[in-house]
């Protein structure tokens, strides 16, 4: 069929071999008991390797037209919006209380109840 | 040109079919869908005064096991989409019956994993922490139903269907649907159970 991509069944079973061995370094490191932000970051970014020869080579993004990536990215740019305002938003309100909380703690834990 | 020809055509402008287009087009809408509920999750951790780290509450033994079952799952079905171009009819449903069996083996970790939550009276309503863990896996989980039931009546209809021009086109479709379910997985694991 016109459109279809070629199977590149090699490819497949090395990015499957990939994607086991990533998920093991994920869990692994998460034993390590990391604090919050490190782990955050570490987490994402084997998320997105991963994520990435899944789109890549599974769902064949690589060589696929123009049009495709267009419109991903499209939706990656909204996507990207959608987690920064909000993010933005409730980590200043986060640092404004904290920083109240700091000037004044006993206004702040009245101010509470 | 026949019927299917013309179905079948790529558009002149584009190179892409209208049924792989507008399965590119749901997947976006589905990736908003899922990025709000990310987005709803890290805005009530940064609110919250205290949040567990996923490992101290959830089986993580369990989510790995499945995170394979899930990447395994999404090998065989690139396998099976190779058979369909090769027009190899008995490789096609093995690959295909195994990607459903696959689907079929996360779902029952998956009870096993709320089944022990349940009888630990642990529900939605528990904590806001069980609400979005529900509430992700289990819209999750849904696509996954969803997932079993399309390559399911791609299993039984190859029987018939195998030799339509316009079936490998259809197959590479519930593959890019199965792909999604996959990725979304590769974050909600480490999202919820690993941070």
């Amino acid at each position: 069929m016109s459109g279809a991509h070629k199977p590149n069944v090699k490819a497949y079973l090395a990015v499957f071999a990939a994607l086991m061995v990533l998920t093991v370094v994920t869990v692994s490191v998460s034993y390590w008991h990391l604090p919050p932000a490190p782990a955050i970051a570490l987490g994402l970014a084997i998320a997105t390797l991963k994520a990435g020869l899944v789109a890549a080579f599974f769902m064949h993004l690589k060589g696929e037209r123009l049009l495709i990536y267009g419109l991903l990215g499209i939706t990656v740019f909204f996507m990207a919006v959608l987690f920064t305002l909000p993010t933005w938003d409730s980590w200043d309100i986060r640092e404004m209380t904290q920083r109240v909380e700091v000037a004044a703690p006993h206004q702040a834990a009245a101010a509470h109840h | 040109m026949n019927h299917a020809a013309t179905m079948q055509a790529d558009y002149e402008e584009t190179g892409i079919t209208n049924a792989k287009l507008g399965l590119w087009l749901f997947l976006a809408s589905e990736i908003m869908l899922f990025a709000t509920l990310f987005t709803t999750y890290i805005v009530l951790r940064l609110g919250a005064g205290s949040w567990p780290r996923g490992w101290e509450v959830l089986n993580v033994p369990l989510a790995t096991a499945n995170t394979f079952v899930l990447i395994s799952s999404s090998v065989t079905m690139v396998l099976a989409y190779a058979k369909s171009v090769e027009k190899d009819l008995p490789g096609f449903k093995l690959w295909m019956g195994l990607t459903i069996l696959l689907g079929l083996v996360f779902l029952v970790i998956k009870g096993f994993e709320y089944g022990a939550k349940f009888n630990h009276g642990l529900f939605p309503s528990t904590s806001i922490f069980y609400a979005v863990y529900f509430t992700m896996t289990g819209l999750h989980g849904l696509h996954v139903i969803i997932g079993i039931l399309v390559n399911a009546y791609f299993w039984l209809a190859s029987s018939s269907q195998f030799d339509h021009p316009l079936f490998t086109g259809r197959i590479e479709g519930s593959g890019l649907y199965w792909h999604f379910v996959d990725l979304v997985w590769i974050f909600l694991f480490p999202g919820l159970y690993l941070l």
